[in-house]
């Protein structure tokens, strides 16, 4: 129930892939949102707070996640999958983890970089430090670029990885999707146990 | 150098009696040289802060050595006059998001009552009027040294923002913002 089996996605990896999904296509939506709030510089001000709270959160969420991907054994792939498929599927899930992380940290650097100094204050409870980055306008300007490619990047990625779930759950009916959503149906429907 | 001592010693005394028998001539109006300097500070969580100054106003007070009760000041500021050091937090501060420059030109004070805090300072009461809203606040003047006809006073105070509606970026910015300005007066 809480760890994958060969099969099927434990409790623990459900909870943090839609977590995770969920806060980084926010985040997405938020980062442009603060970039076309300059009419409005107290909304903008208060959006970039909220972006970066949540962007710490879900860099310490992604990286817990990573551990726990690391530690539990991945469900094999479905069956009637290509050998190029899996590559392809497995490439897309690491560089998709490896975002969930590294495209906060950019975040981070460009608060890190920037010369306005404004403190991170995740949540207006903790404060978290600024990198060891030199400020500098441009230091800035190239961390926000790196940020908003990567971010940007990662959110057609993720459109990949949804479209090809929903293909293969509805085209192939392979129940590429319903593993992703309950623990336990892939088992039932095998009629294996639930594994507890 | 006990002699050297004792001069200097008598040439202190000698200026503080000076000082004391003077300060009745000082009684006068002064306006707000441009000389003088309106500096604030905002700290931030972890340490550090926004320090700022605004470089144009304009102002007068009357003084009265005698009965200080007697004296009032009345100072008004341009907001758009901010200076940090750094120009994008400038345009926030000028921006509708803190002063709103634009809607409201200026920021003024005006003293309802001054009263002795020591042999050379005062508090300052009155009303601050920023961004529409006019409140009372209280600033303490001390008298920091004069030159020919010209004086100076120090005046600091505390006066909390989000009364104001500039209450942006509590709690990483404090919502007090300490004032430290240097006033050079000069006589009408």
């Amino acid at each position: 129930m809480w760890r994958n089996s060969p099969h099927s996605y434990g409790l623990i990896a459900i909870l943090f892939h839609w977590t995770i999904a969920i806060l980084f296509l926010g985040q997405i939506g938020l980062g442009y949102l603060t970039q076309i709030t300059t009419g409005d510089p107290r909304l903008q001000f208060d959006l970039y707070q909220w972006h970066k709270s949540l962007g710490f959160l879900t860099m310490v969420l992604a990286l817990l996640r990573l551990a726990w991907a690391l530690a539990a054994a991945k469900p094999r792939p479905v069956p009637r999958t290509s050998r190029l498929e899996a590559i392809a599927a497995s490439l897309t899930h690491s560089t998709l983890i490896a975002m969930t992380i590294f495209v906060p940290f950019t975040g981070w650097a460009v608060a890190s970089t920037s010369p306005l100094m404004i403190p991170s204050f995740a949540f207006n409870l903790v404060l978290v430090p600024d990198l060891p980055l030199r400020r500098s306008e441009a230091a800035e300007a190239l961390w926000s670029n790196i940020h908003a490619y990567l971010a940007y990047g990662s959110g057609v990625l993720a459109f990949l990885h949804a479209t090809a779930a929903l293909y293969h759950q509805f085209a192939r009916r392979d129940g590429t999707l319903t593993r992703m959503l309950s623990p336990v149906s892939q088992d039932v429907r095998r009629g294996g146990t639930p594994a507890h | 150098m006990f002699k050297t001592l004792l001069i200097a010693a008598a040439i202190l005394i000698g200026a503080g009696l000076a000082h004391a028998q003077s300060l009745s001539e000082l009684r006068g109006r002064y306006t707000i040289a441009p000389s003088s300097e309106i500096a604030f500070f905002v700290g931030q969580v972890g340490g550090g802060g926004i320090r700022g100054r605004f470089s144009r106003f304009s102002g007068a007070f009357e003084l009265h050595p005698d009965d200080i009760a007697r004296s009032n000041v009345t100072i008004t500021l341009e907001p758009a006059s901010v200076a940090t050091g750094e120009s994008r937090v400038e345009n926030f501060l000028r921006s509708k998001a803190v002063f709103d420059a634009a809607a409201h030109p200026s920021i003024t004070f005006r003293s309802t009552s001054v009263r002795p805090a020591g042999p050379n300072s005062a508090i300052i009461e009155g009303t601050l009027t920023a961004r529409g809203v006019t409140r009372r606040e209280t600033f303490h003047a001390s008298f920091a040294g004069r030159q020919g006809r010209d004086i100076a006073f120090r005046v600091v105070g505390e006066v909390f923002r989000s009364p104001y509606g500039m209450d942006v970026g509590t709690p990483i910015y404090s919502n007090i913002v300490h004032f430290d300005m240097m006033l050079q007066g000069q006589p009408i």
